[in-house]
């Protein structure tokens, strides 16, 4: 359908084009022109933008409000019922990892929201005709997203892992900043790739769904695939690979196999890519 | 200057907008009329680049939209008041639009004052009224001051004082040498803000002129001419002289003559030349509405039927007789709205003067009522059929596929 589309459009441009610089003067130095000098838009133009979206709705407090509830709340809940043995030879923001695997679903929900939202409400077309450059308006959603989540998400390990070595540090601890650089990395990543599924179903609740099945039949699935012969191998890949184990991984919980969960990080990293690349071809493809 | 060149949108076999070419010039305000699901708004959304046309292209001072170098500095567009994240508040919705194109925050504040939204700029835009939203649409419109505005049907939903202003607004905004494309169904109110009309109806040009020649062009213009009631012969002798240059006369009830196709110092020369006394000799214009009414018939997507009420009617008992049903103006009757053709002889309804500047008759139809459709000439247009067979028109409306 595309292909037959775009030999018309580009004919007549030469034709329209010459007219507009033969003419210009009786056609617009007689016109309006506008006493507000006229700026050279470019990303920033657009990142400022999004910050101020994101900050002025109130999906984003609640989402990241529940987040942060979950993930402290259950991280101090785990640390107070926890003992100074436990820490033997794994970081001091485990506790936190109890609260990400459902505060994940958050970060997701946002992610979507950021860019459904618009879609749903109709901005988006308002959003498009103030940013013809569409790709620059996505590029900007993903940057801010991106950085609001990572922010909040390490904020919210790093706080359950201080306190946490404040109530069982016995002064000799593993290291656990790479922890909380990995996890709130692993769970930023998931709220981007929610963002770009969003935008490219443009649908809150469809995107949400297939975010959803996403974290979660990786997770489930292999209790059915293990129990067949010639699915075991997929089985074990799931298994192994699923966000909730990805993350168990990044915390030091996978029984001293000592990955760090760097391979699952690795391909949501990959998957996330492939996802943006997605989306930014279909933006500038589709109407809206 | 927005200047679409045979425009031509699919959405898979229907076609919304089929071979559309216009310019909209700057410096006066162009009405954009249609009926529902005529593809106004889809053109509307193809200048502003959000729908990719199927062919042709439309520019806006050269360059397509989506290449306008900060577009919102020089297209403000108000496509659908209901545009926005219902959840923010109407000032934040100003700002993140204003973030996106360089624009200082205080000419925010300074467009919330311009629409009257001031005191409730801090209020999330969900509790607003479809006026109150129509008002914040068409603050994001001039956030940007620029030199094109399009504004889709603006004053839905406003109360009669944003009615007024926004009908001034247009007017100062094309007064200031802006180019103005509004869309409306309020003909009334195009009648008092447009200058210059676009007409579609199914997604084709039907007219493009001056809004005064577009109601003579396509409305039963007519001179009301009376004779010496107590002289018939006089008024005989009128209706040949004036039938024998090139006038059609038509008896009305009370016994006046209804002339077209002649201005009126032309009758009353030629009432002086046959000698024939006249009592009263009146130019009788119609109305935007009208003139709409006649053009669009033929191209109206969705019409009302007489509602039968069958469903929920009670079996009649056996010997009674069915209530008679009185038909309701404009129900299921396909032209009611039109006044008496201009013309006999089967021409079509708007046969219209090639260039909107072309001089007519001041009253009654231009010179060459056979003459195509201005800017279409190079295909037939299918809805230019006498509007004396309306009937006609409705028994094969897809054959403009």
């Amino acid at each position: 359908m595309s292909t037959p589309q775009q030999p018309p459009t580009q004919t007549p441009v030469p034709q329209a084009v010459p007219d507009w610089q033969a003419a210009p003067g009786p056609s617009y130095t007689a016109a309006y022109t506008s006493p507000i000098p006229v700026t050279r838009t470019h990303l920033g133009h657009a990142l400022a933008s999004e910050w101020t979206k994101i900050k002025s709705v109130r999906s984003t407090i609640w989402t990241l409000g529940v987040f942060l509830v979950l993930v402290v709340g259950i991280g101090l809940l785990v640390a107070a019922q926890t003992t100074n043995e436990d820490f033997g030879n794994v970081p001091y923001t485990i506790p936190a990892f109890f609260g990400l695997v459902l505060g994940q679903i958050c970060l997701i929900t946002l992610g979507v929201l950021v860019i459904s939202s618009e879609y749903g409400t109709g901005m988006i077309r308002t959003t498009f005709t103030a940013s013809p450059q569409r790709h620059r308006v996505l590029a900007a959603k993903l940057i801010i997203f991106f950085a609001v989540a990572f922010v909040v998400s390490a904020f919210a390990i790093g706080f359950v892992g201080l306190v946490t070595e404040s109530m069982h540090g016995s002064g000799e601890g593993t290291a656990w900043g790479g922890s909380v650089v990995k996890g709130a990395l692993y769970v930023s990543l998931l709220g981007v790739l929610a963002l770009a599924v969003g935008s490219m179903l443009r649908h809150s609740a469809g995107a949400i769904t297939a975010m959803l099945g996403l974290v979660l039949v990786p997770a489930i699935l292999p209790a059915f695939l293990l129990m067949s012969e010639s699915l075991r191998t997929i089985g074990e890949k799931m298994l192994d690979y699923n966000a909730p184990n990805a993350l168990a991984k990044i915390f030091g919980l996978d029984e001293g196999n000592g990955s760090g969960g760097g391979a699952q990080l690795g391909l949501l990293a990959g998957v996330t890519a492939a996802a943006i690349a997605g989306a930014f071809v279909l933006l500038d493809r589709r109407d809206v | 200057m927005i200047e679409a060149v045979g425009l031509t949108k699919r959405y898979g076999d229907k076609t919304a907008v089929y071979n559309l070419s216009f310019q909209v010039r700057p410096g006066s305000v162009t009405g954009f009329l249609g009926p529902n699901g005529s593809g106004k708004s889809t053109t509307m959304r193809m200048i502003l680049g959000l729908d990719q046309p199927t062919s042709g292209q439309v520019t806006i001072g050269g360059f397509p939209y989506r290449k306008l170098p900060n577009a919102p500095r020089q297209v403000g567009a108000l496509l659908d008041a209901k545009a926005v994240h219902g959840g923010r508040s109407a000032r934040s919705h100003l700002l993140c639009l204003a973030q996106l194109s360089g624009i200082p925050a205080r000419r925010v504040d300074e467009v919330l004052g311009v629409v009257g939204l001031q005191d409730v700029a801090r209020k999330r835009s969900k509790g607003f009224s479809l006026g109150m939203g129509q008002r914040l649409g068409i603050a994001a419109a001039l956030l940007g001051d620029p030199q094109v505005l399009l504004f889709d049907e603006p004053v839905n939903g406003l109360d009669p004082e944003g009615i007024l202003w926004v009908r001034n607004l247009m007017k100062a905004l094309a007064a200031e040498g802006r180019t103005v494309f509004v869309s409306s169904h309020l003909m009334s109110e195009m009648a008092l803000t447009a200058d210059h009309l676009i007409v579609i109806g199914r997604g084709q040009l039907l007219s493009d002129m001056s809004i005064g020649d577009f109601i003579s062009a396509n409305s039963a213009d007519f001179a009301r001419v009376r004779t010496p009631e107590t002289e018939p012969q006089q008024r005989e002798k009128l209706t040949a002289a004036l039938t024998e240059a090139g006038g059609q006369v038509l008896p009305e009830q009370d016994g006046a003559l209804r002339v077209m196709g002649l201005p009126l110092p032309r009758i009353s020369d030629l009432a002086h030349s046959a000698d024939v006394r006249l009592w009263e000799l009146s130019p009788h214009q119609a109305s935007l509405e009208e003139a709409y009414m006649r053009m669009t018939q033929g191209a109206v997507d969705y019409r009302s039927t007489v509602d039968q009420r069958a469903g929920l009617q009670q079996p009649l008992p056996p010997g009674a007789q069915p209530p008679v049903q009185m038909p309701v103006p404009g129900q299921g009757q396909p032209g009611w709205y039109a006044p008496p053709p201009p013309q006999q002889g089967g021409q079509p309804p708007f046969g219209a003067p090639g260039q909107p500047g072309q001089p007519t008759g001041p009253y009654g139809a231009p010179g060459g009522p056979g003459a195509p459709v201005a800017a279409g000439g190079a295909h037939p247009n299918p809805y230019a059929q006498p509007v004396a067979a309306p009937v006609a028109d409705l028994t094969k409306p897809e054959d403009a596929r």
